[in-house]
């Protein structure tokens, strides 16, 4: 069972960085600037890149034990809504770019913490992929930091947009800190700390944390919004439409 | 000089009075953000060089502008921006009086000197 | 210096191959060419992101994913070079970008056409970007330096565009037969509309080709045009596919490939505005526009705000 636990948690991150990966992508092409429409699919093509490592490592570890032939794609494309194991907060719609950014605030804060356990994982693969990636994601914590401190102290609408993106999405942060009962990393550990670097942004970005403390939960365990179903879908189809070919 | 232009500029795009008005006067009352020059140093040891321009709200934002637009593939290892406003540059109408001068003075050339084949080291 | 000696000294530095850079005096209608091309060719970019960003979402594996992503991400780049070549000659980004909106300034017309299936990611990779490329690759010794300089990174930068093309189309070229006859479609629909995107013939083309003269443009659109099917007839023999022009044919005395007729009458309709998407591109542009400007006057405002924080700070 060790070994489905280290599978399902490597499942939890692939997931969670493709699912965000697939919403940030749609900002491709359609971005408030050019350099910001650069800028946000920069960090697309990370996770999308972070996806694919986790991917390939979980499918490794499922043909070691199980004699099967799963691939990057065959996990990413051909597991359905129950079976996926993202944060709920990545499969939420983009809204405006003041919740999109502050997502990817809320989020990369967390993944750095988290990376940085991981790069100490007793397990080398996962150390490696951890040190690699939390470059990116160094990068990406400073790129949305920035970003919200710039909206929420840039004029009265931007600080509204702000608050209410931080009122649409505060309640699904605290998923982050709940441990699924396959993941080993002490993500309640990393509350505190991620809870101070929130605040002190906010604090600059001229906005607070609300003191609304209920949370939403279920993405780890496979269970989702209503959202996820329609992403899904839309995402697999060419491999749903044409079974077993090569694209 | 009686000057006729082709109808076609980029490809399939025809007819003469589109695009690029050449009319400086905007429609709208939004200010821009201000232009940048951006500079990359390609590896250590080598001079920062004019990448090309972009536009970003501030100094920050734009050295982190440039990073995503000029330095996707590895071109660079350092970024330097300024604001395009900044940038003081010699006028061509000086070019004359300012570049032609030093034509003659071929004696700062190394080549200049006939030395002895025999002379090493120099 | 009179005009007249000025323009007599402006072509002779043309015709000397010196390029002509921003500061350098230039007669008006040499900048307003410039101008408009770059320009053009700027939105040209920008919109060209739109049918193929359609596909992300549904890309059918990571990797070809990743791929589209950052081949589409590539031309907001190209277009941000080439905007601001075209700010050297005095007209700012946005007066470009409203013009495109608004629907004064054209983009080229091969983007108004729908990507249907997959196949066509490839097919506009290989096709589309091919026939930009022969475009581009003359460019990048246009006269006009800054524009000379945005299609040299842009140049390097295409180079995998058709190559992912191509790539992607021999996958499905050896797949099943349902990926067979995806990729064949494609190749049907995108073939008419990339032979129209060099333009009209040369003969339809009254005016003395003063584009030509300034080294603005280096070939023709007929020659261009007869260059990329000369290229694409090979290559097509590679995919095992065909192209649907039963008059191609290889002319010995010419040493080019024949070909037939485009529709003309299509062409001019999707210039005028009636393509399959004329409608839906420029409604993405305004809409992704204008959702943006608060994001953009934020970000100005946060700018101010700091730096006069830091002029009280100092005082």
């Amino acid at each position: 069972m060790k070994n489905q636990h280290i599978i399902n948690s490597v499942l939890h991150i692939a997931d969670t960085t493709l699912i965000l990966g697939q919403r940030n992508a749609a900002w491709c092409a359609h971005g408030p600037i050019l350099e910001q429409d650069i800028a946000i699919t920069n960090i697309t093509l990370d996770l999308i890149g972070q996806a694919r490592n986790f991917y390939q490592y979980a499918a490794s570890l499922i043909n070691e034990a199980d004699n099967k032939n799963e691939t990057e794609d065959t996990l990413a494309f051909l597991r359905n809504e129950r079976d996926f194991k993202n944060f709920l907060i990545c499969e939420l719609p983009n809204g405006d770019w003041a919740q999109t950014i502050l997502r990817q605030f809320f989020f990369s804060t967390f993944q750095q913490l988290m990376y940085q356990k991981m790069m100490h994982s007793s397990d080398n693969q996962l150390a490696a992929i951890a040190a690699k990636s939390i470059k990116e994601t160094n990068y990406h914590v400073k790129w949305s930091s920035e970003w919200v401190i710039r909206l929420g102290d840039g004029t009265d609408e931007s600080n509204q947009r702000m608050k209410n993106a931080i009122e649409y999405l505060w309640s699904y942060t605290g998923e982050f800190f709940i441990a699924a009962d396959y993941e080993s990393i002490d993500v309640a550990g990393l509350k505190h700390e991620w809870l101070e670097k929130v605040k002190l942004v906010f604090e600059e970005a001229t906005l607070s944390i609300p003191e609304n403390t209920f949370m939403q939960t279920g993405g780890k365990t496979g269970v989702h919004t209503e959202h996820l179903g329609f992403i899904l879908p839309e995402m697999q189809s060419l491999q749903r439409n044409f079974p077993g070919v090569e694209w | 000089m009686h000057i006729q232009i082709k109808k076609f500029y980029y490809g399939d795009i025809p007819e003469e009075n589109t695009g690029g008005s050449g009319n400086t006067e905007k429609h709208t009352n939004e200010l821009s953000w201000p232009l940048w020059e951006v500079f990359i140093r390609s590896k250590q040891g080598l001079d920062h060089k004019h990448a090309g321009s972009l536009r970003a709200a501030d100094a920050e934002m734009a050295v982190e502008n440039a990073r995503d637009v000029y330095t996707r593939r590895q071109e660079g290892v350092s970024i330097w921006v300024v604001e395009s406003k900044h940038v003081h540059a010699s006028n061509p109408d000086d070019a004359e009086m300012f570049y032609e001068p030093a034509s003659d003075k071929i004696y700062r050339h190394p080549t200049f000197y006939d030395l002895p084949d025999e002379l090493k080291h120099m | 210096m009179s005009v007249i000696d000025l323009e007599k000294a402006f072509q002779d530095k043309i015709d000397k191959e010196i390029k002509i850079e921003p500061k350098d005096w230039m007669p008006e209608a040499y900048r307003k060419t410039n101008l408009r091309q770059i320009s053009q060719h700027a939105h040209s970019e920008i919109v060209g992101m739109l049918p193929e960003g359609n596909w992300i979402s549904r890309a059918p594996s990571l990797k070809r994913k990743a791929i589209l992503i950052a081949k589409v991400q590539d031309e907001a780049g190209h277009g941000l070079y080439l905007y601001s070549a075209a700010e050297t000659l005095g007209t700012s980004r946005d007066q470009m970008v409203e013009d495109l909106n608004s629907g004064k300034a054209k983009y080229s017309s091969i983007f108004n056409y729908p990507t249907l299936t997959w196949a066509d990611m490839g097919a506009v990779g290989w096709l589309v970007d091919g026939a930009a490329i022969l475009n581009q690759v003359m460019l990048c010794r246009t006269s006009y330096g800054p524009y000379a300089r945005a299609m040299v990174r842009i140049c390097k930068e295409e180079s995998f565009h058709q190559r992912q093309g191509f790539e992607s189309l021999l996958v499905l070229s050896k797949g099943s037969q349902a990926q067979r006859d995806m990729c064949q479609d494609a190749i049907n629909r995108w073939w008419w509309p990339s032979l129209m995107m060099f333009g009209p013939k040369d003969s339809e083309s009254t005016n003395s080709d003063q584009s030509i003269k300034w080294k603005i443009k280096r070939k023709t659109n007929d020659e261009l045009r007869q260059q990329f099917v000369d290229m694409i007839v090979e290559q097509v023999k590679l995919l095992g596919m065909t192209l649907p022009d039963p008059n191609l044919k290889w002319n010995e005395a010419r040493k080019h490939y024949d070909f037939g007729e485009i529709n003309w009458e299509e062409f001019w309709n999707v210039v005028k505005g009636n393509g399959p998407c004329n409608k839906q591109r420029l409604a993405a542009r305004n809409k992704a526009h204008d959702e943006g400007a608060w994001v953009r006057a934020a970000a100005l405002a946060y700018a101010e705000k700091r730096k006069n924080r830091l002029k009280t700070k100092a005082a």
